[in-house]
Order: structure tokens, then C-alpha cells, then sequence
């Protein structure tokens, strides 16, 4: 090889590397704005929240507990919720999973209008104006999703929105135990 | 311009830096825990911007950030056992001067590893020049180019 030849491959190294980099980003698995979550095998930090649609009640993770299922961090403002909520229902409908949502630093009114208008998937759904429950959770971007196992630990977390392929490779097989009863 | 729209100008500058001034009213028991959370502020990071520290991001995340900071402060927790909250819940990442351990050791060498490399090659590069410093010139191709440097006087001069 010529030394002439050597910023060439140099190129094609980073071009290669950049175009690999990039198909992951935009098929969701990997994101370079990620923050690890501190939580998984950890257990889940307990939450209660006041209910979206009934304040009076509260949504809490004690409720849950025996259950395998995933806690969905969104908001109305946040564009990648929205391409996310026909897979959330499909979840919901199609495969029984039960979604706890937190409302983060949302609208109420506006929430509620969406999930009127758009299907709810959210078994409960809480509300979250002040990012109690997010801080105490990590959550630092919606959406965020959660899967906490029968014993209220933290098993799996995916920043972005939820697709087919995350769903199958990262939660998909917690539930395929027969967990979702 | 008239005096009075120049004047307007002038008084209009001097709003807009008003206008951008966050004024975020705490009130603190005592001086130290005014100063701890000045100085927590200033050590944490935004997870959302991820440049900036909580003290100057605007973010929405980055006011409850500071909220939650306020709130411990005023519970008289210390520096610690706050800094440890945020870690425990967003990782090292959250500290803008993070601990040197195992997971971070990458992280306060790689500037150093790359300076080091950096100097090994040009060491070499330098060595690699001394050793052979003759420049081999073709005789031949010496007259052709003392030949074209006579031609180009000559088409200059006329």
C-alpha cells in the first residue's frame, strides 16, 4: 500500500464507522445523549401521584405489585410520545400489557384531550407537574419506559419511543413468561 | 433621528437584558445553606441541555432539578448526601466534577493518552527527518528546471 493511500482508508474507516453509527441512532438503539439509568436490578422507587383524570385519587406503584409491567414517562409536548402512542395501545389492546403513565410537566386539559381523541393505553395514569416522581425515578428525557418485574425491580429501560424492535429484543421477553398475568 | 426616538432606543437596550434576568427568589435558614446550594447548583448537570449545569440552563428539568436541590438544602441535608441523591438516580454524569475511579479513569486519562501519543509520533516524525537529510537530486532533472528559470528571465525581460 502507498502512503498516498492511507488518508483514503482513513476516510472510508470514519465514513463507514459514521454510517453505522448513524443507522442505530435511527433505528432507535442507540442514542449518544443517553443516560444510563442507575435503576436496573434495582427496585423501583415507589411513587404516588395524584390520578390524571380523578385528582382526588392517587396512582401509586404499591398497586402494582406481583405484576410485571412498564411505566410509560410522557407528555403532550413531546413529539416522540406522540409517534409512540399507537404502539403503546397496540401493547395495551393486542397484548395485555399493563402500562402505568406518568404525565410529566404536562397540560391536564390537553392530555386528556389527546388520549380522548387518540385511544388511552394507560391501565392508571399520573400525574406529574413538578417532576416529583421523575426525579425520583432518573427520568431525564420523555419518553421513558420502565419495565418492572413481579418483585418491583427494574429490569429493563428505553429512552425514545417504543418500537417493534426494542419492544421484541428488550421487554418483549419478560412477558413471554407468562409475567403479564 | 430624532432625540426622542434615539432616547427610546437606548431605554428599549437596556430592558431586553431585564427581560432575560430569571430571578428565582430562595430563601435560606442560614448563609451556609445559601451558599451550599450556589455552589450544588453549579456542580450538577443538565441531563436535557447536557453543557450546562443546573445553575445556568433554562430548562424545564434543569428548574425542578433546582427545586429538588432547594428543597434538600432546606432540609439540611448535606452537600454529600445530596450530590449522592442525584447520582444514585442519574449516574456520575451528573456531576460536573466526577470522582476519579475504575469507571471514570477513561474519562480524566484520555486527554493525557492522546497528548502522549501525539508526542510519540511527532518524536519519531523528528527522528525519522534527522536520520536521512540528504535530498537526492537528479542531475539531469536539476539542469531541466535551471533551463526553465532561464527561459522564464528571458520571456520577462522582453
Amino acid at each position: 500500500m502507498t502512503r498516498a493511500a492511507i488518508p483514503l482508508a482513513i476516510f472510508l474507516a470514519l465514513a463507514g464507522l459514521f454510517w453505522y453509527v448513524l443507522g442505530k441512532m435511527n433505528e432507535g438503539e442507540y442514542n449518544p445523549r443517553d443516560v444510563p439509568t442507575q435503576f436496573i436490578g434495582r427496585p423501583a422507587p415507589p411513587f404516588s401521584l395524584p390520578d390524571l383524570f380523578d385528582p382526588t385519587r392517587q396512582v401509586t406503584s404499591a398497586e402494582m405489585a406481583g405484576r410485571v409491567w412498564l411505566l410509560n414517562v410522557w407528555g403532550t409536548w413531546c413529539p416522540e410520545c406522540w409517534k409512540e402512542h399507537e404502539y403503546l395501545l397496540h401493547l395495551a389492546k393486542n397484548e395485555n400489557v399493563p402500562i402505568i403513565g406518568i404525565d410529566w410537566r404536562d397540560d391536564a386539559n390537553e392530555a386528556k384531550a389527546m388520549l380522548a381523541r387518540l385511544g388511552n393505553p394507560f391501565h392508571r395514569l399520573g400525574f406529574d407537574a413538578h417532576s416529583n416522581a421523575a426525579i425520583d425515578w432518573g427520568v431525564y428525557g420523555a419518553p421513558e419506559t420502565f419495565l418492572i418485574d413481579a418483585e418491583g425491580v427494574v429490569r429493563e429501560k428505553h429512552t425514545g419511543a417504543l418500537t417493534p424492535q426494542v419492544w421484541n429484543s428488550k421487554f418483549k421477553p419478560y412477558f413471554a413468561n407468562g409475567g403479564a398475568s | 433621528m430624532s432625540r426622542t426616538r434615539s432616547l427610546f432606543l437606548v431605554v428599549g437596550l437596556l430592558c431586553s437584558t431585564l427581560a432575560f434576568a430569571r430571578v428565582e427568589v430562595h430563601e435560606f435558614d442560614t448563609p451556609e445553606q445559601e451558599a451550599r446550594y450556589s455552589k450544588l447548583i453549579k456542580e450538577l448537570r443538565c441531563l436535557v441541555c447536557q453543557n450546562q449545569n443546573i445553575a445556568d440552563s433554562n430548562a424545564e428539568l434543569a428548574v425542578d432539578l433546582r427545586r429538588k436541590t432547594y428543597e434538600m438544602v432546606r432540609q439540611d441535608k448535606s452537600e454529600d448526601e445530596i450530590t449522592g441523591y442525584m447520582v444514585e438516580r442519574y449516574g456520575k454524569f451528573v456531576q460536573y466534577d466526577p470522582p476519579l475511579d475504575l469507571e471514570t479513569v477513561l474519562l480524566w486519562s484520555g486527554p493525557f493518552l492522546i497528548l502522549l501519543i501525539g508526542v510519540t509520533l511527532l518524536i519519531r516524525t523528528i527522528q525519522r527527518r534527522r536520520s536521512n537529510p540528504t535530498v537526492t537530486v537528479d542531475a539531469d532533472r536539476l539542469k531541466a528546471a535551471a533551463a526553465l528559470l532561464e527561459t522564464e528571465r528571458d520571456t520577462r525581460k522582453s
